[in-house]
């Protein structure tokens, strides 16, 4: 018997017949979180957010009540909320799924942020690739607006917000919050400097702003429905709520999972859920968090100690799926997106094509990143077209740790991070490479080339 | 903390403590502590972008308590530091009290080889052939913090090599480090925006808006302010080594804004004019028009030869023939807001010694830009009222000297440097009259004088000028004036010493200076030698009732200036 999911972001949307126009949604009980929130103070809303110990789903796995706290009010100055809806980390696909499936959860969640933040104007920034996401986005806000749940006097308060799609470009870095409000702002999207420009100081045309994530956002109106307290009860105390993890590649079914947090492990996942790999094929390493997490070996053993001082010793399919297990064993859960490789890959070509993916989004503006992602990528596919050398190996980590932790936002971590723990755990493979090289032999022949 | 300017942080720089003011960045505070912090896309006078990764440094702060916020005091008895893990941009961190940085450490030093060999990994190896080589940060630093040796053998990436910007300014994108200086003086001092990168990561290229020229009149600052040789002016790229040219401080005679320069020369040639830093003045810029002012000064147009009458003759020769002339009486005096402090006084002092009917100075004037040039585009009227020349402020149009002409009233004009047949004398009437003209190149005026005196160029002498703001601001001589031709100041303390009998004329500015503490109270404390490098303000209060025609610029307010000389006038 495979762990049951539990269901609550994803609760309706895959249910037979549930639409995403605002009648279905209503007879669903659609909005009433919306009218309980308005009957509430605005701090108060943000204390039970707190209480929730909601964490972001957007990758970094920061509290959002603390987020919401941050909040420069002094200023006087507007404040603005933001949904990051970027998703283009390879490997992560659940905010589309609730964007196409269930679009009124994300606006009723939306509204309840943005009148408990005392927002004045609400932006769902959305990836170019999902035009399709962009139009239901724009025909459920609509609906909410005649309905009276967006735009001026909301359920007849005083209370007024507006929410506008704004459609990406179709750059990765978009997603990169300071890079995703200076596109707003209609720039290039060039993250900025922290410090200074916290968006909950300087953000959003320099005025206080909060970014949040898609499935982070929708956890709100959830929070209102059962109080931040019970809230926090489900998963682990510092996982708590649910989580959507989106299983890619080679196990027999692929797809996006709805699970308390901590309450499966990733075996339970991959061999339970995703009913275990293709026939045949052994599992040999996992990128739990999306492509920029650190890669974990199948055969692998992991030590130490948690933050509460417990000692683990597990194997990869022991790590239970929230933040902190993922951070003990070197990676981390990232933007949930699990990506399963089996025997068949290659891993230099497989990190040849994330660092092809890296390369070609790197924003260019500051000097590590922009020259390093490059430089690894012409390595790496140099390495993959016969011309490895046994020198290789070494001189992509050493270029990755020239990045890491040396430019202006994380983008350095995310492609130097595959390169660096690639080389490290299956180095055996780039030496293979080299010497394979070395003996006239071109390519590899076990399994499909990913490059 | 007796003593101490409390308005001053004290940080730890390298273990030892310096006082700075607050807001200081820790590039700056290095600078104030003696010590270089490398960077590249932070540019004093730029936004902050935090790019180039070159100023990497350690970052500590004292550490207290969490429960009691007492500081953590460690073994030795000190504020214990935290140190955070990763390195921080010295460019953007400013001074907080206690902040603790580290300059030189293991780490600094590997972080700085590494964007050091990253910023070269996809640059050419253009230095043998680059205008920049010699005073390029890139082949600088390198030298400081290069790995001496390439790990990289990819193949290079390939850009445009020779994209004009506009009319003044060419790109060579493979050298360009991304560092947006170049936009961000565009869009922040220049206020036109048309610079701006295309593509991305490493591919990125700088590049104009479609359909745009970077042609404002500043454009030529960006070939300064990049750290590299991508940037070049069209005028001066393959013309000389910048490691063979002299600088010498000088004034740019533009306008009245005074704008600081370097004139950049070679065994007496100029080959280019660059802004000098004055915060008080021009910042680090300068217009683009006032970079080409030196390339009149080698023209045929030159006067190079003190005639009488068309003939060639010596200035003492000169002199005699236009004191006699200048005795007749019925003198009128035209000065110049081009001359220099010096020679405007000694101007007045001839002025009163031959009585003259009138003196007067022809304005100059044009749209000011708010920025560096401004309307009146005679660098130094203010200086021909400090030395009592003028006591009005000057026309365009010297419509009543033509009358006095005419009615017989004047006989006799000295013109300094001015073709009067420009403002309103004829030249028919000019030649009813003797005429001594003292100038550096030849019109009209010229043509009918009776005496000729040749002068020199700002570029080919000392002296002083006066700007908008009542700062005196000195310049010295970059390269030798026509043989033959001596300083301006010589010619006319030579006149002056024949009409008033004195002994010893001046030589230089010094000797002019002497004399002007005495008869100038304003002047007073002052010494040619030691006028401080970015000028010294003069108490113009006197003045503050004319209506003088600049508006805003730079760092000038007519407003706000009227309250500065308060405080001159106040100090003094
Ligand atoms: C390179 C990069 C790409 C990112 N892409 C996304 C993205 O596509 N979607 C997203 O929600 N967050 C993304 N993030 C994280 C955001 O910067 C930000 O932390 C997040 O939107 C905050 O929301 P949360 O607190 O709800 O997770 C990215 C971060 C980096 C450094
Ligand atoms: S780390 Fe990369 S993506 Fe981020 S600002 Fe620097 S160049 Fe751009
Ligand atoms: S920019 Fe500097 S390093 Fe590059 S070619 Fe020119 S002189 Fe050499
Ligand atoms: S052209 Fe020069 S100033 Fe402009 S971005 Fe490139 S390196 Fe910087
Ligand atoms: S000088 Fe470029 S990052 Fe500080």
């Amino acid at each position: 018997m495979p762990p049951t999911e539990q269901r609550i972001i994803l609760k309706f949307a895959d249910q037979p017949g549930y639409a995403n126009d605002i009648e279905c949604y209503l007879r669903h009980g659609g909005y009433e979180m919306l009218h309980k929130a308005f009957d509430m103070e605005p701090g108060d809303i943000c204390h039970e957010v707190e209480l929730s110990r909601l964490r972001g789903r957007g990758g970094a796995g920061f509290p959002a009540g603390m987020k919401w706290k941050f909040l420069d009010r002094k200023s006087g100055k507007p404040i603005y909320l933001i949904c990051n809806a970027d998703e283009s980390e390879p490997g992560t696909f659940k905010d589309r799924q609730i964007i196409h499936k269930d679009p009124h959860q994300l606006i009723e969640s939306m509204m309840i942020a943005a009148y408990a933040t005392g927002t004045k104007l609400a932006f769902v920034y959305i990836r170019e690739e999902f035009p399709e996401g962009a139009l239901i986005l724009e025909k459920a806000i609509e609906e909410a607006r005649a309905a009276n749940f967006v735009g001026p006097k909301i359920l007849g308060s005083d209370y007024s917000c507006e929410i506008i799609v704004h459609r990406g470009a179709g750059a990765y870095i978009c997603g990169e919050e300071t890079g995703l409000i200076e596109s707003l702002e209609g720039k290039r999207p060039y993250p900025r400097i922290k410090p200074p420009y916290f968006p909950a100081v300087l953000g959003l045309y320099q005025c206080p702003t909060i970014v949040n994530n898609v499935e982070t956002l929708c956890n709100i109106k959830h929070i209102i429905e059962i109080g931040g307290e019970a809230y926090s009860h489900i998963g682990t105390p510092a996982a708590t709520g649910t989580r959507i993890w989106c299983v890619s590649g080679h196990v027999r079914k692929p797809g996006y999972y709805e699970f308390a947090g901590g309450a499966i492990t990733l075996g339970e996942l991959i061999y339970d859920v995703c009913e275990g790999m293709r026939p045949g094929r052994k599992l040999k390493a996992v990128i739990p968090g999306g492509s920029s997490a650190k890669v974990l070996r199948a055969d692998e053993r992991f030590h130490g100690h948690l933050k509460d001082h417990t000692s683990f010793d597990w194997g990869l399919k022991d790590i239970p799926l929230d933040y902190d297990s993922f951070m003990a064993v070197g990676s981390m859960s990232g933007s949930g997106g699990v990506i399963v490789l089996d025997d068949s890959v290659d891993m230099v070509e497989a990190l040849a094509n994330l660092n092809a993916f890296y390369a070609h989004e790197s924003c260019g503006q500051c000097t590590p990143c922009r020259e390093g992602s490059l430089w690894m990528k012409k390595i790496t596919s140099r390495m993959c077209s016969g011309e490895a050398r046994s020198e290789d190996a070494d001189l992509l980590v050493s270029i990755s740790k020239q990045i890491e932790g040396r430019t202006i936002c994380a983008f350095g971590e995310a492609c130097s991070w595959p390169t660096q723990s690639f080389v490290a755990k299956f180095k055996d493979e780039f030496v293979a490479k080299a010497s394979e090289a070395q003996s006239q032999a071109t390519g590899s022949e076990n399994g499909d080339r990913l490059i | 903390m007796t003593g101490r300017d409390d308005n001053l942080i004290s940080v730890f720089i390298d273990e030892e403590e310096f006082l700075v003011p607050p807001g200081t960045n820790m590039v700056e505070a290095a600078r104030l502590a003696g010590k270089e912090i490398p960077h590249y896309c932070y540019h004093p006078k730029l936004s902050v972008t935090g790019n180039c990764r070159m100023c990497l440094m350690e970052l500590g702060m004292p550490l207290k308590d969490h429960s009691t916020g007492e500081p953590i005091i460690d073994r030795r008895g000190l504020q214990k530091i935290g140190w955070m893990p990763r390195p921080a941009i010295a460019c953007a961190t400013r001074a907080f009290p206690g902040i603790h940085i580290k300059t030189d450490s293991e780490l600094v030093r590997e972080c700085r080889n590494g964007v050091m060999e990253f910023l070269l990994v996809n640059h050419p190896l253009d230095c043998p052939i680059c205008d920049q080589a010699g005073e390029c940060s890139l082949q600088e630093y390198a030298a400081d913090y290069g790995r001496g040796y390439s790990r990289f053998v990819e193949n290079k990436n390939v850009k445009p090599k020779r994209t004009r910007l506009g009319p003044r300014v060419m790109l060579d994108d493979e050298r360009c480090i991304l560092c947006s200086r170049c936009i961000r003086f565009c869009k922040e001092i220049a206020k036109d925006d048309v610079l701006g990168f295309v593509d991305r990561g490493s591919y990125s290229t700088l590049t104009c808006f479609p359909g745009k020229d970077l042609q404002n009149n500043y454009s030529l600052n960006t070939v300064d302010i990049c750290p590299v040789g991508a940037l070049t002016s069209i005028d001066f790229r393959f013309k000389m080594r910048v490691w063979f040219l002299k600088e010498t401080p000088s004034i740019c005679a533009e306008s009245s804004v005074g704008v600081n320069t370097h004139i950049e020369s070679r065994e007496g040639k100029i080959y280019r004019i660059t802004p000098r830093r004055n915060d008080e003045v021009n910042d680090t810029w300068i217009p683009d028009s006032g970079r080409i002012l030196y390339k009149s000064i080698d023209t045929d147009e030159r006067l190079i030869h003190y005639t009488i009458d068309g003939s060639h003759t010596l200035v003492d020769g000169a002199a005699k023939e236009a004191a006699t002339l200048l005795r007749e009486g019925a003198v009128a005096v035209v000065g110049s807001g081009r001359a220099s402090v010096e020679e405007q006084y000694l101007l007045g002092k001839i002025a009163s010694a031959v009585k003259a009917i009138s003196v007067s100075l022809v304005s100059r004037t044009g749209d000011g830009d708010g920025l560096l040039v401004s309307a009146d585009r005679n660098p130094n009227v203010r200086g021909a009222l400090l030395t009592g020349l003028i006591t009005s402020l000057p026309h365009a149009n010297l419509g009543g000297l033509a009358s006095a002409i005419e009615s017989g009233e004047v006989r006799t004009i000295l013109s300094f440097g001015e073709d009067l047949t420009q403002c309103g004398v004829e030249k028919q009437l000019l030649e009813k009259v003797n005429v001594i003209y003292f100038g550096s190149h030849c019109n009209e005026t010229g043509e009918v004088a009776k005496v000729v005196f040749p002068t020199l160029t700002v570029f080919e002498k000392a002296g002083t000028f006066i700007n908008q703001q009542f700062r005196l601001q000195k310049f010295l001589p970059a390269v030798p004036g026509p043989q033959g031709v001596l300083p301006d100041i010589v010619s006319l303390g030579k006149l002056c010493s024949i009409l008033d009998g004195e002994a010893i004329p001046p030589t230089g500015p010094e000797g002019v200076w002497a004399e002007m503490n005495t008869e100038i109270p304003q002047f007073s404390a002052i010494d040619f030698e030691n006028i401080p490098i970015n000028g010294i303000l003069i108490d113009g209060s006197q003045w503050e009732h004319l209506p003088f025609i600049e508006g805003m610029s730079l760092h000038y307010d007519p407003d706000n200036n009227r309250q500065i000389m308060a405080e001159v006038t106040k100090s003094k």
